[in-house]
């Protein structure tokens, strides 16, 4: 009989319980399948073919540049004294790292409820593979371009570099946090899907990308100072400029915020979770 | 061992809430297997998804204290544009398993060929099967979940999966689900009946393949 001659797997395939303290091994187990979830996404969306992987980067960067063109051209500065390539750059970038964070997750459990039946593989896995692609991407998008502007002297090198990192962090933290929120709301009703585009959409002019909160009046400012991603961008600005342009923001307000998303995100997803059934 | 406790299992539906599973019970020890039969919407299916953890039970509780399967030869989790050695290395990465040593494997049994370095979507439905059951295979698990229905394909396909499941892996435990009772009574030492969302337990298969060709639906 053919069946006879078949291959027998190899000993030791056995996946080996490893030794330490359950928390510490489970949180490996968890990193690990965050590390191959990002794998499997990253071959999916940009396939190996042209530059694969690359376009993670390039494609927020190609948005970035046209859009520093535009307002270059447009001559969008109405404070006079803000570069404007670096005032383009700074503030498309962040748009795009909190923007595609949430948009790329309000279909991620719709997406992977399949691969939920993998016992390792937990609906929170596939949020936190997809929120660090789109940071990972938008953070490198930012940084070539940066890097590259200030190479050709097109903007000066940032003021204050650690600042930056801190208003990119929390610019971060609230897109990854948002994303965990209206993700796991997409998974209750489509209606939060359709919202979430005009929602984003309408976000972005008011989202500080455009504008600094020192060009509004002075009685008006508390007003764009309610939506958190307007001090990330702030912060981040400050980083750049320095005293050259005034900057507001509160880290303090934003990290409520931020740590309330987070909170909640959580909270929803594990409800999610719980709910998520087959189609 | 594996174990269900008083798990209940709703859905929301058109017309309310659809209790599916109504306070079921289930214990499988190392090594052994139980059969579980039901007719179509019994929620065979249901209890796959709880016992994979795919799910999570409306009540109740699902201890797991032995390594359980997904479901075998569920294609499912396949990513089409991924090649079958990109899903491969996916499941391997997922269970914590260097893919390496199990390529040999997988390419001798599903005989993909070129195909293997293929992606997904360009596979028949044989292929794909093959694939999952293969890869279903590499893995080592204490505990594997059949769905009957899942496992389609020609009697080669059938004979090799039969030598590679009952007789190289005899010494595990598993769940098997089917509408057909020659099935559970060919591979099963228990079975139970999935029967208006109880799951009732027999002293013998026999007296379930009784119950079962005997109860109208």
């Amino acid at each position: 009989m053919q069946t006879e001659s078949l291959p027998t797997l190899p000993k030791g395939e056995l996946a080996e319980v490893p030794p330490g303290p359950p928390l510490l091994s489970s949180l490996r187990t968890q990193l690990r399948v965050i590390g191959a979830l990002l794998l499997r996404e990253v071959i999916t969306r940009f396939g190996r073919r042209n530059l694969g992987v690359l376009w993670l980067i390039f494609e927020p960067a190609l948005f970035t540049l046209g859009v520093a063109v535009m307002w270059t051209a447009a001559g969008l500065n109405h404070g006079a004294n803000v570069p404007i390539v670096a005032f383009a750059i700074t503030g498309y970038s962040s748009v795009l790292l909190w923007r595609n964070a949430v948009s790329h997750c309000t279909y991620a459990l719709k997406d992977n409820f399949n691969l939920l039946y993998h016992r390792n593989v937990q609906a929170i896995d596939v949020f936190a593979a997809r929120i660090l692609l789109e940071v990972t991407g938008a953070t490198g998008s930012f940084l070539i371009l940066s890097t590259l502007f200030t190479a050709i002297g097109w903007i000066a090198p940032p003021v204050d570099p650690l600042k930056v990192v801190g208003g990119w962090l929390m610019l971060a933290w609230f897109g990854g946090s948002l994303a965990l929120l209206v993700g796991a709301a997409c998974s209750f009703s489509e209606l939060i899907k359709r919202l979430w585009t005009p929602i984003a959409y309408l976000l972005f002019p008011l989202s500080g990308a455009a504008y600094m909160v020192y060009w509004l009046p002075p009685a008006k400012r508390y007003l764009a100072l309610i939506l958190p991603m307007v001090h990330g961008v702030e912060m981040l600005r400050d980083g750049y400029f320095g005293t050259q342009v005034p900057a507001y923001y509160n880290v303090g307000y934003m990290a409520m915020i931020n740590l309330s998303l987070t909170f909640f995100g959580l909270l929803l997803l594990r409800l999610a979770a719980r709910h998520v059934e087959v189609e | 061992m594996i174990e269900l406790r008083n798990v209940c299992k709703e859905y929301q539906t058109r017309h309310g809430r659809r209790l599916v599973l109504d306070d079921v019970s289930l214990r499988l020890e190392r090594g052994r297997n139980v059969g579980i039969l039901g007719r179509n919407g019994a929620g065979k299916s249901t209890m796959i998804r709880l016992l994979s953890g795919a799910e999570k039970p409306t009540s109740g509780r699902i201890v797991r204290g032995m390594r359980v399967s997904w479901p075998l030869a569920f294609a499912g989790a396949f990513q089409g544009q991924l090649t079958g050695l990109d899903n491969l290395k996916f499941v391997a990465r997922i269970y914590g398993v260097d893919w390496r040593p199990l390529v040999p494997f997988v390419e001798e049994f599903t005989e993909l060929g070129e195909y293997f370095r293929e992606p997904v979507s360009h596979y028949s439905m044989g292929m794909t099967t093959r694939l999952a059951f293969a890869l279903s295979m590499a893995i080592e698990f204490d505990c594997f979940l059949i769905d009957e229905a899942m496992v389609v394909g020609d009697r080669r396909f059938h004979e090799r999966c039969h030598i590679e499941l009952f007789k190289k892996r005899r010494d595990r435990a598993f769940i098997l689900v089917s509408h057909d009772a020659n099935v559970i009574q060919r591979y099963c030492k228990s079975a139970c009946v999935l029967h208006r969302g109880r799951l009732l337990h027999f002293p013998s298969v026999q007296a379930a393949y009784d119950f079962y060709e005997s109860t109208p639906p």
